[in-house]
């Protein structure tokens, strides 16, 4: 708890509502030396309870510098880009190990409810820790969801809670937690939720004339977008004398509809996909002396039934398999009081299986290792990493790709000119790569066993100035900006093609990316009990397809990356009550490479709001909740011809024992 | 700090832009400069040109190029139907002009399009799934689908030819045909209908179909070469099919099929050439191809003049000028009955917007104009 405070004096976490209070949250088993040398963006607490966010999806978009993209619906995909290098550069882990998809590399955040979660963490370039399993120093972009920890009162051995919410689109949302302390030191939690949707809802498609006159103005209900989903998750936690330890047993089942793009003449599509995740992983961390070591393992196993039962087009009726085993070892050292370094290893084992025909069946065994080392001193933090990659491929058939070994180096540094450490200045050039998913090289007919991996270089320079109160009516202040240039190389690009499970396979080629993100929170206390925080985001990313010289669409803006979006929180609490209200815009796009009119897509903005208010009833905590998103009732497209919900509502009730 | 950040929003609104209305997407006109010959200008009026669109993209487009202005139009069907729900439609697969009627295949919208032919006005439209190809013969369209009859084996689903009264619009038969047909020709009151089996890789159809057209049913099956495409019908009466191949081992192949005096229509002779496209205007078939090579990983692209009299190639300049090694994917090709100048279609990587490339009867580059996404079908229109 030391140093945690220590912790908390220097670098100054942002976000919250209560400082004290945070120290009950920040996770402390790892030393101070052990921590990220740059700062990252957290939405935790209450503030992420307070957003009107179904999925960690929709909680994502008020991150700067990340790029959602929505298919629309309670049960549409959802995945997101980060500083427009790609969904596949990103790394998503769950309660410290990473979540993995060999088979198309894109993890559906809709799938992941937010109810269970305390913190999502995003970090640029890589979460730049030293104890950690060898993969994380390979990301252009981390995040990280955290799932809530046990935490018991004072003679209190339990913890219940149940939520329940209705919406619209038919939407029910049932969920329980319990947290029971089996002994001093072994707690356990059990969290489930069902939900079921019929994931109707109301868009509009209206385009005028040239004179203003209408020419079309067609609302319409989304079909086949229904869905049930299931999550299961048991947790045992230990402490150890200078140690802990963490078992998950995760289960995930769900069917849905794909509602698919709306085109001319075609209303219904009747594309549905079934999903039967399990996934078990352990994690062991303990210090010996200066020696601090971390064992991680994880085995994963994805059921993914997909039909087509549209009779106008192939009828599809395909299951795939996917496996994966993971082992990780990280070991840090503390060479001086100020100087650690750390050496890790990870071996990742993937295999797809699929009655298509002409599947292949793809597995691949990949190797990291990684050499990492930090200096930490009150005025100045440092870590340089390598990471080498090694992965090869076997497929039934007789020639299976040459393996790949890459080697990823990455400078991280961070300076606090002010005595108070209020301002940080900091700065990295990191590369990294991805390797060409199961989906890119593999795929019947659609894959290309030659795709080169695609690398990404990143300099990024920034700033943040953090500041507390302790009398006044300001209470914190924080404020952060980054400017970066990316660029990414042999850049594979996929479009959905007609069916969503389906992609076209295409090798951009070349990117150049300049962004600027800006980010600023404030909490104050105008009076006695009137708590009101804004935050504000802005993103701002110049992303050039470069490939070709000599093509029509040289130096056009790359497809759904909008050059300005941002958004805006602004919260009210006042005693029992607390009034949320969200915006989020995304700025002029295109949906495809070249940057005419017929691609161009225009802005969307929204306006969540939510109402809050809590009482308690004979020892029953309770809140109720009702929320009203997209108030404005814009009709808009993420992705074009996949229409988005217009205003609508739900009510939530919360209660805890 | 809650004005500070209104404030804030505000600002950053007015300078980054708000939602305007959404308007269709309006027609956009370019002035090749090159009007037609005064022999062509004599006959025809100008070319359609029709752009698939990437699939789910709903981009399919119409443009017109006027043989009297020079002026090209794109995407001009919008601005004439502007009551038109989402427009054109996705992925256009065929475009024909019978009498005073246009006719447009939209495969993914699941219709035919009938507008009028002067101005691509809307007559009406035909509701078919997954529909390919169209052809005419006697008052009536011929339309091949993808979609037959629901049989137990989803896997094993024939395909059909609807037969659409031209007057009407209503579809008045039905005939189940080998797997996902193509193109059809008609030749002596028999409909030929290609068949590609392109759902069931790698166990592809091999067939042509024969439906007599008085009784509109299956009269028998030629067996020609697997995934069959292209099906025209020349002057003499004979047969010009292309095969696909499967990419792997089968190499795409062009076969003539033609009836010895009164006998059935068999194959009779192959060409060893890979064909995207191909338009026969008298004794001469103008082809195109592009063929993926599995191995080579490679576009392998082929143009060329075969001679229907003689079977065989004709030797010359005709495409030889260096603008045709500028194309990427060439996805079709018309050649102009009157002049013998010809437009090539230019698809380029698919989601981004093709060419129109003319060139001239001995082969010279004429103009090139920029059209909608890929651009693989094209009609003229007589005066």
């Amino acid at each position: 708890m030391v140093a945690c405070m220590h912790l908390w004096a220097q670098q100054p976490q942002y976000s919250r509502l209560d400082s004290i209070l945070q120290l009950d949250v920040v996770y402390v088993t790892s030393r101070y030396n052990h921590k990220e040398v740059i700062p990252s963006q957290t939405l935790s607490g209450e503030l992420l309870e307070k957003l009107n966010a179904h999925s960690v999806a929709d909680a994502l978009r008020y991150f700067s510098g990340i790029q959602l993209k929505d298919y629309g619906g309670v049960g549409g995909i959802k995945t997101v880009n980060i500083r427009s290098m790609g969904t596949n550069h990103l790394g998503i882990s769950y309660d410290g190990i990473e979540l993995g998809n060999a088979q198309n590399g894109q993890i559906d955040l809709g799938q992941f409810s937010l109810d269970n979660v305390e913190e999502i963490t995003l970090f640029n370039g890589q979460k730049s820790a030293l104890l950690q399993p060898a993969s994380d120093f390979g990301h252009a972009g981390a995040i990280y969801i955290r799932t809530r920890a046990p935490r018991f009162d004072e003679g209190k051995d339990y913890n219940m809670r149940f939520k329940a919410k209705y919406g619209s689109s038919d939407l029910l949302r049932l969920s329980t937690l319990w947290e029971q302390r089996l002994t001093p030191r072994v707690s356990s939690s059990l969290s489930v939720e069902a939900m079921t949707a019929s994931g109707k809802y109301k868009f509009r498609y209206m385009r005028k004339n040239q004179d203003g006159s209408v020419a079309y103005d067609t609302t319409a209900i989304r079909q086949n977008g229904d869905i049930w989903a299931v999550r299961a998750e048991g947790n045992l936690h230990g402490m150890l004398d200078d140690g802990f330890w963490k078992f998950k047993v995760y289960t995930y089942h769900s069917e849905r509809g794909i509602p698919g793009a709306i085109v001319n003449n075609v209303w219904r599509r009747g594309e549905r996909q079934s999903d039967h995740n399990y996934f078990t992983q352990g994690r062991w961390q303990q210090q010996f002396g200066n020696l601090t070591t971390q064992a991680v393992a994880k085995y994963a196993y994805y059921h993914t039934h997909y039909v087509n039962r549209d009779t106008t087009q192939l009828m599809v009726d395909n299951t795939y398999r996917q496996q994966e085993l993971y082992f990780s070892t990280s070991n840090v050292y503390d060479l001086l009081s100020w100087w650690s370094a750390s050496l890790c290893y990870d071996f990742k084992w993937n295999r797809l299986d699929s009655d298509m025909r002409q599947f292949v069946e793809p597995q691949r065994y990949s190797n990291y290792l990684s050499l990492a080392t930090a200096v930490n001193t009150e005025r100045f933090k440092m870590q340089g990493s390598v990471l080498m990659t090694a992965v090869k491929d076997h497929t039934r058939k007789a020639a299976s790709p040459k393996s790949i070994v890459e080697y990823t180096p990455a400078v991280f540094a961070n300076v606090y000119p002010l005595e108070s450490g209020d301002l940080s200045i900091r700065a990295y050039a990191k590369k990294s790569f991805r390797m060409p998913t199961f989906n890119d090289l593999y795929y019947t007919e659609i894959g290309n066993a030659l795709l080169k991996p695609e690398s990404a270089l990143q300099y990024n320079i920034g700033m943040s100035y953090d500041h507390q109160w302790r009398k006044g009516p300001f209470r914190f202040l924080h404020v952060q900006t980054d400017i970066y240039y990316n660029s990414v190389h042999d850049k594979i690009i996929a479009y959905p093609k007609g069916q969503q499970f389906r992609w076209t396979m295409l090798n951009l080629g070349k990117v150049h990316i300049m962004g600027i993100d800006v980010e600023a929170e404030l909490t104050t206390e105008l009076m006695p009990d009137l708590l009101l925080t804004g935050r504000v985001q802005y993103t701002y990313q110049d992303a050039r397809d470069v490939t070709d010289p000599t093509s029509s669409y040289y130096r056009d803006q790359i497809p759904y990356i909008p050059l300005h979006s941002g958004s805006a929180i602004i919260n009210m609490q006042y005693k029992d009550w607390d009034l949320n209200y969200s915006f989020i815009y995304s700025g002029e796009r295109y949906n495809q490479p070249a940057n005419i009119k017929y691609n161009y897509m225009q802005p969307w903005y929204t306006s969540d709001v939510s109402l809050a208010y809590k009482f308690q009833v004979s020892g029953l905590k309770c809140r109720v909740m009702l929320e009203v998103n997209n108030l404005f009732s814009q009709d808009y497209d993420v992705i074009v011809n996949y229409p988005m919900p217009k205003r609508n509502y739900g009510i939530t009730l919360d209660m805890k024992i | 700090m809650k004005r500070k950040l209104i404030i804030y929003i505000a600002v950053l609104a007015a300078i980054i832009g708000c939602r305007t209305d959404e308007t269709i997407n309006y027609a956009e006109e370019t002035e090749t400069g090159v009007p037609g010959s005064p022999t062509v200008q004599a006959e025809l009026a100008g070319m359609y040109v029709l752009n698939e669109g990437n699939m789910g993209s709903n981009k399919c487009t119409l443009d017109y190029l006027d043989f009297c202005s020079g002026i090209y139009t794109r995407n001009m069907y919008a601005m004439v139907n502007p009551g038109v729900p989402m427009e054109l439609g996705d992925v256009g697969n065929d475009i024909q002009i019978y009498g005073s009627q246009l006719w447009m295949v939209i495969n993914c919208s699941n219709k035919v399009e009938v507008c009028q032919a002067s101005d691509a006005k809307r007559i009406g439209l035909v509701d078919i799934p997954n529909c390919r190809y169209v052809t005419f013969d006697g008052g009536y369209a011929y339309v091949s689908s993808y979609v037959g009859p629901v049989t137990i084996d989803p896997n094993a689903r024939k395909g059909r030819v609807y037969k659409v009264d031209t007057l009407t619009l209503t579809v008045v038969d039905t005939v189940t045909v080998g797997y996902q047909p193509e193109e059809m020709a008609v030749v002596d009151g028999k409909l030929y209908v290609a068949n590609s089996g392109g759902y069931r890789v790698p166990n592809y159809d091999h067939t042509v179909s024969v439906i007599d057209l008085e009784t509109f049913e299956e009269e028998r099956t030629i067996d020609v070469a697997i995934n069959l495409h292209r099906c025209r019908a020349d002057q003499y009466g004979n047969l010009w099919v292309t095969s696909r191949g499967d990419g792997y081992d089968e190499p795409a192949r062009l076969y003539c099929l033609s009836r010895e005096g009164d006998g059935p229509m068999n194959v009779t002779s192959v060409f060893d050439i890979s064909i995207s496209d191909l338009c026969i205007v008298g004794d001469s078939l103008y082809y195109i191809g592009s063929s993926f090579n599995y191995i080579t990983m490679e576009n392998e692209l082929s143009m060329g003049i075969l001679d229907i009299r003689k079977y065989e190639l004709v030797t010359g300049t005709v495409f030889d000028s260096p603008k045709i090694e500028e194309i990427k994917m060439p996805y079709g090709i018309i050649v102009n009955p009157i002049d013998r100048d010809f437009y090539l279609m230019d698809a380029m990587d698919y989601v981004t917007p093709g060419k129109l490339l003319h060139f001239k009867a001995d082969g010279t580059f004429d103009f090139e104009v920029r059209t909608g996404d890929i651009p693989g079908h094209a009609a003229f229109l007589w005066k």
